[in-house]
């Protein structure tokens, strides 16, 4: 029973990785731009927010020092939501191609920014084979309110931070004028433009706070799920898996609360299926195991394929780059 | 300001779709762009590295990377052909707009294959005949895992880049779980095969240097000169006219990427039997996605990718000779393509658009980004 605690809340704990992944591709696709490129913002942030730490670890108390990692790391992603959207928006090219060199760019980048980290952090007083790579000390930060409680160390600051952001996404495009016009952006441009609303405008703001908010999953899965400076490496699978499980939750930021909670049930299912059910399965059937997201992902696109409700619909002109004078 | 009756403020500058644009200045526009692309990697490697990479330094350590010794040379031969290879893989894929992210997983199932049949029949059967059959089954491996997207996509019209891009990392996971248990048990790596050999031609990447450049004539041919190619160009244009005209779209889409992941299935082939002689997870290591690039690039032209594909190589060889050099992270390759392909997708717009400014209606063509 107890493994089974744990299973979940390593599940739900992890899914918030999605969650920031998804809930920041819902926003940029909402105005019709498919970024292929979120894999590699994510990468690029969670590298953004550990060199903040790295910076400032000595200078401010922990409160603040988590607070200005999760501000560099938004920016960071800010910023190259910027790159994305003054490629697609601006100059009109082509969104899948941007997103894609935004990846290799970015998971590039953040490969080569985690392996310069100082050694003092990456050490973190630890020693033994955790050395060198984990981030102890920084990592208990993030977990602040519940660190010393064992049960629900997984909860920091950060978990409730990625639910809170759902929600509040969601109110937004639902309830708010400005996600109504956001909707409109993403629907159809032009009428859009007809309308007064500033077209360039929500396409640049919706893009780089979408790209932030994604970001910020990258540094949520370094520094706080994972806890070393290899994670770099999953950051780009979780991203795939982050933009496939916008498909699965319908364009809807509270269902992808549900929908990153399975996925990440299904991620560590590898590592605690066995010991609940009591199998003992030799090296190679862990590999199996670990296609299970995966394969659950393209069950998920087929069967939202086959059942086509128009409310459940992707936005009208996702991929298509608007310019005014074009018809 | 000229006219006071005039209200309404005119903008600095308006951008207009250009009708046409002459051969020469569309490519001096790409030159720039790939050449200011080059000083700015020249100058983030200074920022990043430090003192030891002037910028004489390091263009130097980055040419010596690839044409130093004939080797290098040779090897900077086998990555082009190698992307190449990927690259005319997708291409009819892409021609018709069909979003195939999963060359990777289709190259590597091919090469799973292939080591499959060397690691099992190796010694048993004479050494041509070992080939063939590496071949035929990498062939039929890279198809179905191609054809698996195709056919929801034909029917339901399933998401094809998400899917496509999942089958990549569920043949990751097949190829540990066959070395772990089949190839060297308890290990993430095996050895390397001692049957199965491509036969050399001069040096070992010859033969496959050749076979790329003629699959490179002969996939033009099949796109420009062929009904079938010509149907696949219809179907990318538009959906609705393929329709009107009798072309039954689903059946295009499954034969298109039969074609594209048996493609995809040769070439984890030719990197098994020519120069790993193993597998590994990361045997095809992320071309698919520069061969995207590659393709996208060439506007879909196989001829024009020989050139896009060289460009890749080059950054790849050369950034790497960087990492070595001056003994930093092996991540400089990835960071210089992209900031690469940043600016040859944005010049496309100076391509395409032409901005035009208020007062004097100059035309503006240069200065790309």
């Amino acid at each position: 029973m107890n493994m089974l605690l744990t299973y979940l809340l390593c599940a739900v704990s992890l899914g918030m990785t999605f969650l920031y992944g998804s809930t920041g591709e819902i926003i940029t696709e909402k105005v019709g731009h498919l970024n292929l490129g979120t894999p590699g913002v994510m990468c690029v942030g969670g590298m953004c927010g550990c060199f903040a730490i790295d910076i400032f670890r000595d200078m401010l108390p922990p409160v603040l020092l988590v607070t200005v990692a999760i501000l560099a790391c938004f920016l960071g992603g800010s910023l190259m939501g910027l790159i994305y959207s003054f490629l697609t928006v601006s100059l009109h090219t082509n969104q899948n191609v941007t997103g894609l060199a935004m990846t290799i760019f970015g998971a590039g980048l953040s490969k080569y920014g985690m392996y310069n980290l100082t050694k003092e952090l990456l050490d973190g007083g630890a020693t033994g084979s955790e050395a060198q790579t984990s981030f102890l000390d920084a990592t208990k930060y993030f977990r602040y309110p519940f660190a010393n409680n064992e049960k629900l160390q997984y909860c920091g600051v950060m978990f409730f931070l990625a639910i809170l952001i759902a929600l509040v996404a969601a109110w937004i495009l639902k309830r708010t004028r400005l996600g109504l016009h956001l909707r409109a952006v993403g629907e159809n441009p032009a009428t859009a433009d007809a309308m007064g609303i500033n077209v360039t405008a929500y396409k640049y703001g919706a893009t780089c706070i979408g790209c932030g908010i994604a970001a910020l999953g990258g540094l949520y899965y370094a520094m706080d799920y994972a806890g070393t400076a290899g994670a770099y490496k999953d950051i780009e699978a979780l991203g795939w898996l982050s933009i496939a499980l916008v498909i699965f939750a319908l364009w809807r930021p509270q269902l992808s609360i549900i929908g990153s909670t399975l996925f990440g049930l299904l991620y560590v299912a590898s590592a605690y299926l066995p010991t609940l059910f009591g199998w003992k399965l030799p090296q190679h059937a862990t590999y199996l195991f670990e296609m299970l997201p995966y394969v659950v992902t393209i069950l998920v696109l087929i069967v939202t394929s086959l059942r086509k409700k128009r409310e459940n619909q992707p936005p009208a002109s996702l991929g298509l780059s608007y310019f005014r004078e074009e018809r | 300001m000229h006219n006071p009756d005039k209200k309404t403020r005119e903008p600095l500058f308006h951008i207009v779709k250009r009708d046409r644009i002459s051969l020469r200045k569309s490519l001096l526009i790409r030159v720039v762009a790939t050449v200011s692309a080059m000083l700015l990697c020249t100058l983030l490697a200074y920022v990043l590295i430090g003192e030891k990479a002037t910028p004489a330094k390091f263009l130097s350590q980055f040419f010596q990377g690839v044409f130093g010794t004939s080797r290098r040379t040779w090897i900077f031969g086998r990555d082009t052909a190698m992307l190449l290879c990927l690259a005319l893989a997708i291409t009819p894929a892409f021609r018709m707009r069909f979003w195939n992210l999963g060359a990777d997983g289709q190259a590597l199932i091919g090469a799973l294959a292939s080591v499959f049949c060397m690691f099992f029949l190796g010694g048993r059967i004479p050494n041509g005949l070992l080939l063939v059959i590496s071949l035929a089954a990498s062939v039929v491996a890279g198809a179905v895992w191609a054809l698996l997207p195709a056919i929801f996509k034909a029917l339901w019209g399933t998401n094809e880049s998400l899917f496509t891009l999942m089958m990549n990392y569920i043949a990751t996971n097949l190829v540990m779980f066959s070395i772990t248990k089949w190839f060297y048990p308890g290990k993430d790596s095996m050895k390397e095969m001692e049957h199965g050999h491509l036969p050399q031609v001069l040096n070992e990447y010859l033969l496959v240097i050749l076979i790329v450049l003629a699959l490179t004539t002969l996939m033009f041919i099949y796109l420009y000169h062929t009904k079938q190619g010509y149907e696949i160009s219809v179907v990318g244009e538009s959906e609705n006219t393929a329709r009107y005209v009798g072309i039954n779209v689903g059946k295009v889409t499954v034969r298109t990427l039969l074609l594209s992941g048996a493609i995809c299935g040769l070439m984890g082939f030719l990197q098994v039997s020519a120069f790993d002689h193993s597998v590994t997870a990361q045997s095809i290591g992320g071309l698919g996605f520069t061969a995207i690039m590659v393709s996208w690039l060439a506007k879909f032209n196989p001829f024009i990718m020989i050139g896009t594909a060289g460009l890749i190589a080059f950054l790849q060889r050369g950034g790497q000779q960087i990492s070595t050099a001056f003994d930093v992270n092996d991540a400089i390759p990835n960071i210089f393509i992209g900031i690469i392909l940043f600016f040859i997708i944005g010049c496309e717009f100076f391509i395409n658009y032409q901005i035009k400014f208020r007062a004097s209606q100059r035309s503006k063509g240069g200065s790309a980004k």
